[in-house]
């Protein structure tokens, strides 16, 4: 197997974007990756995409989007896995060129969910259609239960856990702020999410991510070529992936991601590091009680305790570890498809040094954790600069 | 051979509404209602509730009392004014959910508000006639009542379902008669909402002169006397109407009061003499005769003499009791919530 | 169209047909044709208990369209009493609640009832299947 380096990247803006479509998203972001990377040419590519045939009835990405990045010809891959699509194209592009099947590959996640269709639904195909979504309950509502079995479970009282929940969407907006890209560069306190709209108890508005229209995209090739296009190689040093049960009900313990804690494990051995060689993560805050559940299951914290860390200010910028410096899914906007090649993007920023007021001081390895609907499928990848 | 029911069992929703909260919505005095009609409270369908979920409970619980093999059972009828599906039978889903299907004759059945007691008739007539080893009817409804009617006190939710066998009974049909006659005393006409009623025609002609004919003649068929029976019941549109038709024949109000539940209830139409019938299962003893005698409109009375067994005393308590049901869990709806829940508010076409 | 989904999936919405490993004893809801426990591929017919207790619920408050006149809704995991988990509504609440927390208590038992999911618009058909209530 061959290391294989990030040598470009490229996102559009993430917001609301009614002139944008769907192929022109993608192509812009996949133009920016192959000028960062300075590259004239890719051998193949990966379009992440969660459910472009609900939201805009356009399905066979991989064809479109060859076809208007001028690449026709080139072998193109739909990859989906609800809203880990974008780090499992990642990881199929890795695989790729690490097997030494191709040299250049594409990797872009793209999303355009503002159509006009019913997102909550379009989402909740996430679910298990027949045993979950058939039922009513939509992603917020899932989480939630996660949410209140996390409450119960480590017998925290209401008043302290809604804080705690509302202070990850505090730090995400706060690193968001910076954020040019981001959806919402917006600060926002405690009171902006417990004042917020209830969405399903006890998730609030300001406790979930975004509805998002965005793309991004990365170039892959392997170490030895990419020293002919940059001075500083960034290695993906470790690939893991995992599923666990699509619906919720059957999941051992409500409260504990073992996706996310299974490909971790596989990530983690891949690059020979624990949890605490590691400098700063993107991880997968699409509720408030997410991110708390996948810092534990990544071993920052114990089980239990991701969110105390959260209210001592562990994950802030300037914390032990800080957590989502890009914004997260909160602040910075949640594509779905897009989100993590978009998490990719935001650890190369950082291991470049080019990532500005966010910048983590001596970021040299980051990690990036994806993940589709309740913690049915997840990636891990860790990044290094060699 | 002894043919009866041996297993029975009633369902009542969660939600109600009082009389008051009805009658300050259309300038009525409650006070009136409640004195003139006897009527206080009445049973709502839960927004997901319909004829055919409450069938199913009601036919749960008389499986549970009966203590028998769904797969025995060889039919299964639902009388109702209130079928989801114009077309499309109520039946099936209900006799799928409980495990009946695929041998089994399903009906549904209309006959105003003796469809239920219809459904028990044909039920306990292939029994008796050896078609096969059991048969359930149920009787259920979510009647419709137009706003601002008189019908809007008293039109309830709720059902009653009842096993016909010949096995373990406990309550023996010993007369069954049918008085029948064309009365277009109420009728709704297809595509309408609401049904419609003559006013005072409903009375005399109609309620009166059947249940009274279809009670006489079961007492002169069997020889019996109004103080022979240990209950009665009577078809109850509203609280007054049974009272006076058990009075005119001789009965007193301690023998109706336990099925006389329309106060409390109202009018669950094709689930109303039945359900009056499994309240008084719920308290009578071995050796007790009790006269039914249902009303639809259009008109006809079924009528039915029961002889209660030893077994009752061991099936009453495995299923909920009707009284208990009626009084406990209440969820009271103001009359907003109650135009919402019985679908009398124009929506976008979506919703 | 929803009718030929929901035809195949009735023993399961009316019924609460299950199986069960022959090999391990673990009940699958719905039916698995592979024990995610052991491997196996052998099961026995089985029917879910109908009570239970909540492990966990939330309020949903913009649920999918057409569950939005009941609207909010409350959807629970529930652990029958044999252990086998399901996900159902919760139904037979007031219809205003201003705390929900202080009438649905995690751990509080329910029964499993017999209601109407949804309807298909006002025209199509009416999908039933299992939800629970507080006892």
């Amino acid at each position: 197997m061959r290391d294989v380096a990030v040598i470009g990247i490229g996102m559009t803006k993430f917001g609301e974007l009614w002139n944008k479509s769907l192929r022109e998203l993608f192509v812009e972001a996949a133009l920016k990756a192959i000028k960062d990377a300075g590259v004239d040419h890719i051998d193949s590519m990966y379009v992440g995409c969660m459910t472009s045939g609900l939201f805009a009835q356009q399905e066979h990405l991989g064809a479109l989007m060859a076809d208007y990045l001028g690449q026709k010809h080139v072998p193109a891959y739909r990859v989906e896995s609800a809203c880990a699509s974008g780090g499992l194209a990642f990881r199929l592009g890795f695989i790729e060129v690490a097997s030494g099947m191709s040299d250049i590959v594409l990797v872009g996640g793209v999303e355009k969910m503002h159509t006009g269709a019913d997102s909550t639904a379009c989402l909740a195909a996430a679910a298990d259609a027949e045993y979950e979504s058939f039922l009513g309950i939509t992603f917020p509502g899932l989480y939630a239960m996660i949410a209140n079995a996390y409450k119960e479970k480590y017998n925290i009282p209401f008043d302290r856990f809604r804080k705690q929940l509302a202070l990850v969407a505090v730090k995400n907006h706060e690193n968001g702020s910076k954020n040019p890209n981001a959806q919402f560069p917006i600060k926002i306190t405690v009171d902006t999410v417990v004042n917020s709209t209830l969405v399903a108890d006890p998730l609030r508005l300001f406790d979930c991510s975004p509805v998002t229209d965005g793309a991004a995209a990365v170039i892959l090739c392997p170490v030895e070529l990419a020293k002919k296009y940059t001075d500083t190689i960034i290695k993906v040093a470790g690939s893991g992936a995992a599923t666990s049960t699509i619906a919720l009900a059957q999941r051992d313990d409500i409260t504990y991601l073992d996706v996310v804690a299974k490909a971790a494990e596989r990530a983690y051995k891949m690059a020979g590091v624990t949890p605490k060689d590691i400098d700063f993560a993107e991880v997968h805050d699409c509720f408030t009680i997410a991110e708390i559940c996948v810092t534990e299951a990544l071993g920052f914290f114990e089980p239990g305790k991701g969110a105390e860390a959260v209210e001592a200010g562990k994950t802030a910028l300037d914390g032990e570890i800080p957590v989502n410096t890009s914004g997260g899914l909160k602040a910075k906007g949640h594509p779905v498809g897009a989100t993590g090649v978009a998490q990719i993007c935001e650890l190369v920023e950082q291991l470049r040094g080019t990532a500005g007021d966010r910048q983590v001081k001596n970021a040299k390895r980051g990690l990036a954790q994806n993940m589709g609907g309740s913690g049915a499928s997840s990636t891990v990848h860790i990044l290094e600069v060699l | 051979m002894a043919v009866g029911i041996v297993g029975y069992g009633s369902y009542v929703p969660r939600y109600r509404i009082k009389v008051e909260e009805i009658a300050k919505q259309w300038g009525d005095n409650a006070e009136s209602i409640k004195n003139g009609l006897l009527l206080y409270e009445k049973t709502v369908p839960g927004m997901d509730e319909d004829t055919i979920t409450i069938s199913y409970m009601a036919a749960k619980y008389a499986l549970q009392r009966a203590g028998i093999d769904p797969k025995e059972i060889g039919a299964l009828y639902i009388g109702s004014e209130s079928h989801p599906y114009a077309v499309k039978p109520s039946g099936t889903v209900v006799a799928e959910a409980l495990g009946i299907t695929p041998d089994v004759h399903i009906a549904d059945f209309e006959f105003a508000c003796k469809a239920g007691s219809e459904a028990m008739f044909v039920a306990y007539s292939h029994v008796k006639a050896g078609n096969m080893k059991y048969a359930m009817g149920i009787g259920a409804d979510t009647s419709q009542g137009a706003p601002g009617d008189a019908l809007e006190y008293s039109a309830a939710a709720g059902g009653s379902a009842f096993i016909f066998g010949t096995e373990n009974i406990v309550a023996e049909v010993l007369y069954t008669y049918s008085f029948t006659t064309d009365t277009p005393d109420f009728w709704r006409r297809e595509h309408e909402f609401y049904p419609q009623h003559a006013g005072r025609f409903t009375g005399e002609p109609a309620y009166f002169r059947h249940v009274l004919s279809c009670a006489r003649a079961l007492m002169d068929m069997s020889g019996l006397k109004a103080e022979d029976f240990a209950y009665a019941i009577f078809h109850m549109p509203n609280g007054k109407f049974p009272l006076r038709a058990g009075k005119i024949l001789g009965f007193k109000k301690e023998q109706l009061e336990p099925g006389w539940i329309v106060p409390w209830q109202g009018n669950t139409y094709s689930g109303s003499s039945p359900t009056g019938l499994s309240a008084t299962l719920d308290i009578a003893k071995p050796g007790d005769l009790i006269l039914m005698v249902s009303f639809g409109s259009g008109a006809g009375s079924d009528g039915f003499i029961f002889k209660v067994t030893e077994r009752i005393e061991e099936v009453r308590d495995k299923a909920p009791k009707f009284w208990d049901m009626l009084k406990n869990n209440k969820i009271y709806l103001d009359y907003g919530l109650y135009a919402k829940f019985r679908g009398k508010i124009i929506l976008r076409p979506e919703l | 169209m929803l009718t030929p989904r929901v035809y195949k999936e009735i023993p399961q919405r009316y019924r609460l047909e299950a199986n069960k490993c022959k090999k391990c004893g673990r009940v699958n809801f719905p039916p698995r044709l592979v024990c995610p426990n052991c491997g196996s591929q052998e099961f026995e017919d089985y029917r879910l208990p109908t009570t239970g207790k909540i492990l966990t619920y939330t309020v949903v408050r913009t649920p999918p369209v057409d569950f939005k006149l009941q609207k909010p809704i409350v959807l629970a995991i529930v652990e029958l009493e044999d252990g086998t988990r399901i996900m159902c509504q919760v139904t037979d609440l007031p219809p205003y609640v201003e705390n929900y927390d202080e009438i649905i208590k995690i751990g509080a038992p329910v029964e499993l009832v017999f209601r109407k999911i949804f309807s298909e618009g006002e025209a199509g058909i009416h999908v039933y299947g299992y939800k629970c209530r507080l006892i």
